[in-house]
């Protein structure tokens, strides 16, 4: 049994995200568990990163998909939202593998105790260009291609590059 | 495992994306592949028992509350999909659109798990889940969004004070929402505080930016002010639905909201040198109690024109 649940677990943990397919679910925090209830049946958790993630289909299906290819047939894919992802829960793997496809990584999330203070001027994160490495960057946007992104450009490239905003 | 074991970067000769056009169906996105394995639902797998003591019916007219708020909004701000002044507002409405469509899904699933009374009879047979059916079967009476989101965007000024307005007073209720006794609502609350921060700070950064701009900008701002001002005080009447939840634990009283988000107006008016407006209230009933304004109206009949043509169909 231990041995089958290993093999799952390979599995669903090679299974890739939708939009940013240089990750895996495992990467991104969004694969929580993978786990066998006293049914024997394969009971997979997943997460969403934001809650319209219009992928969120799309990697159950997948999980699924590459379970049952792999000779898994009972599975259920249950999602739960608390506690809720952050992206403090993009492993290390995760956040190299970013940067080597020309994404930006995220700092660490700001969690905040009593009223969310109101930033009226523009976040200035420590970001490095995911290209060039230099730190002369400047935030085009705090809203990108995905939910998950925001826009950024180099100074000294010019080239503009997506940053995982924290959350 | 190692990074080659990922099938979309094994080859380093091609792009990482090149992973999507291989000749493995199961990697096409959105609903291609020819597994009927998964349902859409929001809330599949989610815990969705209502805790004893809870009253069903109330909570799931609660969650239509606050669903249809951010429903109506994400209808609102997805009008500027392709119109906005510049590609990176473009982005950043559509993003904000989505984060509510999100939110609206949610709430209105938990509605309809509360209580299946709610939702609209459908054909039998017909593929359209229960949170859709909410939001595209519904007539206008049935609706119980506060009425700030119904008259059309205006400009961008407009369209920027209203999200402004409405995201202070969300992300308020959302913050104490986040402690509800019901679960659900709480983890749905929790997520989306994360979101409406950024959503807040985008629309009041913008506020500032119009009011200090140009002359005509600002006297935008300041007729986009008077517009929205007589609709605020509704967003912080107590509406029955909303006591009864605030005293069960699983709501919030916006009635306590307001010197907390006037005081967050307060300091964006006076960083943008805004007088605050003198605009009366707007008189009726109100949006909670399904009494709306003649805005609603041509909205939902493009909302929902699609879905209701077509009550089998599959999306």
């Amino acid at each position: 049994m231990t041995t089958l649940l290993e093999r799952a677990r390979r599995v669903a943990d090679a299974v890739t995200d939708p939009e940013m397919p240089m990750l895996t679910l495992r990467d991104l925090g969004v694969l929580r568990s993978v786990e066998v209830d006293m049914d024997g049946q394969l009971v997979v958790t997943v997460t969403p990163t934001y809650s319209g993630c219009p992928a969120m289909a799309t990697m159950r299906e997948d999980l699924t998909y590459r379970l049952r290819q792999a000779g898994f047939n009972s599975i259920t894919v249950r999602t739960v939202l608390e506690p809720a992802w952050s992206t403090d829960w993009i492993t290390d793997v995760g956040r190299r593998k970013l940067t080597e496809h020309g994404i930006s990584p995220p700092g660490p999330a700001t969690h905040h105790a009593g009223p969310i203070p109101l930033t009226l001027v523009l976040p200035r994160r420590e970001v490095s260009c995911p290209q060039c490495g230099s730190d002369n960057t400047e935030l085009t946007s705090e809203f990108g291609a995905t939910a998950c992104k925001a826009l950024y450009r180099c100074s000294d490239c010019r080239e503009p590059f997506d940053h995982v905003k924290e959350i | 495992m190692t990074s080659d074991d990922n099938p979309a970067t094994a080859d380093p000769h091609t792009s990482v994306y090149g992973g999507l056009l291989g000749g493995d169906e199961g990697h096409w996105a959105f609903g291609t592949t020819s597994l009927d394995i998964q349902s859409d639902d929001p809330l599949a797998g989610v815990d969705v028992t209502v805790a004893e003591g809870i009253d069903h019916s109330a909570l799931a007219a609660y969650c239509l509350m606050l669903g249809d708020d951010a429903l109506i909004m994400s209808q609102q701000l997805s009008k500027w999909t392709a119109k906005a002044p510049d590609l990176e507002e473009d982005v950043a409405l559509s993003n904000t659109a989505l984060d509510l469509l999100g939110q609206a899904r949610l709430l209105l699933a938990r509605a309809a798990a509360a209580d299946p009374n709610l939702v609209p009879a459908m054909p039998a047979g017909s593929p359209v889940p229960d949170e859709d059916a909410l939001a595209f079967f519904r007539d206008q009476t049935e609706f119980r969004n506060v009425r700030l989101v119904e008259p059309d965007n205006g400009d961008f000024a407009s369209t920027l004070v209203r999200l402004f307005v409405f995201t202070i007073w969300r992300l308020a209720i959302f913050q104490r929402l986040a402690g509800s006794q019901d679960r659900v609502l709480a983890a749905v609350a929790a997520k989306g505080v994360k979101e409406m921060t950024y959503h807040r700070d985008y629309a009041a950064r913008w506020v500032v930016t119009l009011a200090q701009g140009t002359e005509e900008s600002h006297r935008r701002t300041v007729d986009a002010l008077a517009r929205w001002w007589p609709l605020l005080h509704e967003l912080f009447q107590t509406h029955p639905v909303e006591k009864s939840m605030s005293d069960a634990g699983v709501g919030v009283d916006p009635f306590v909201l307001r010197t907390e988000c006037e005081a967050v107006l307060a300091t964006v008016l006076a960083a943008s040198q805004l007088e605050r407006s003198e605009v009366p209230p707007m008189a009726g009933p109100g949006g909670r109690n399904g009494t709306h304004t003649e805005s609603m109206g041509p909205l939902l009949a493009e909302m929902q024109a699609v879905a209701r043509a077509h009550p089998m169909g599959s999306w």
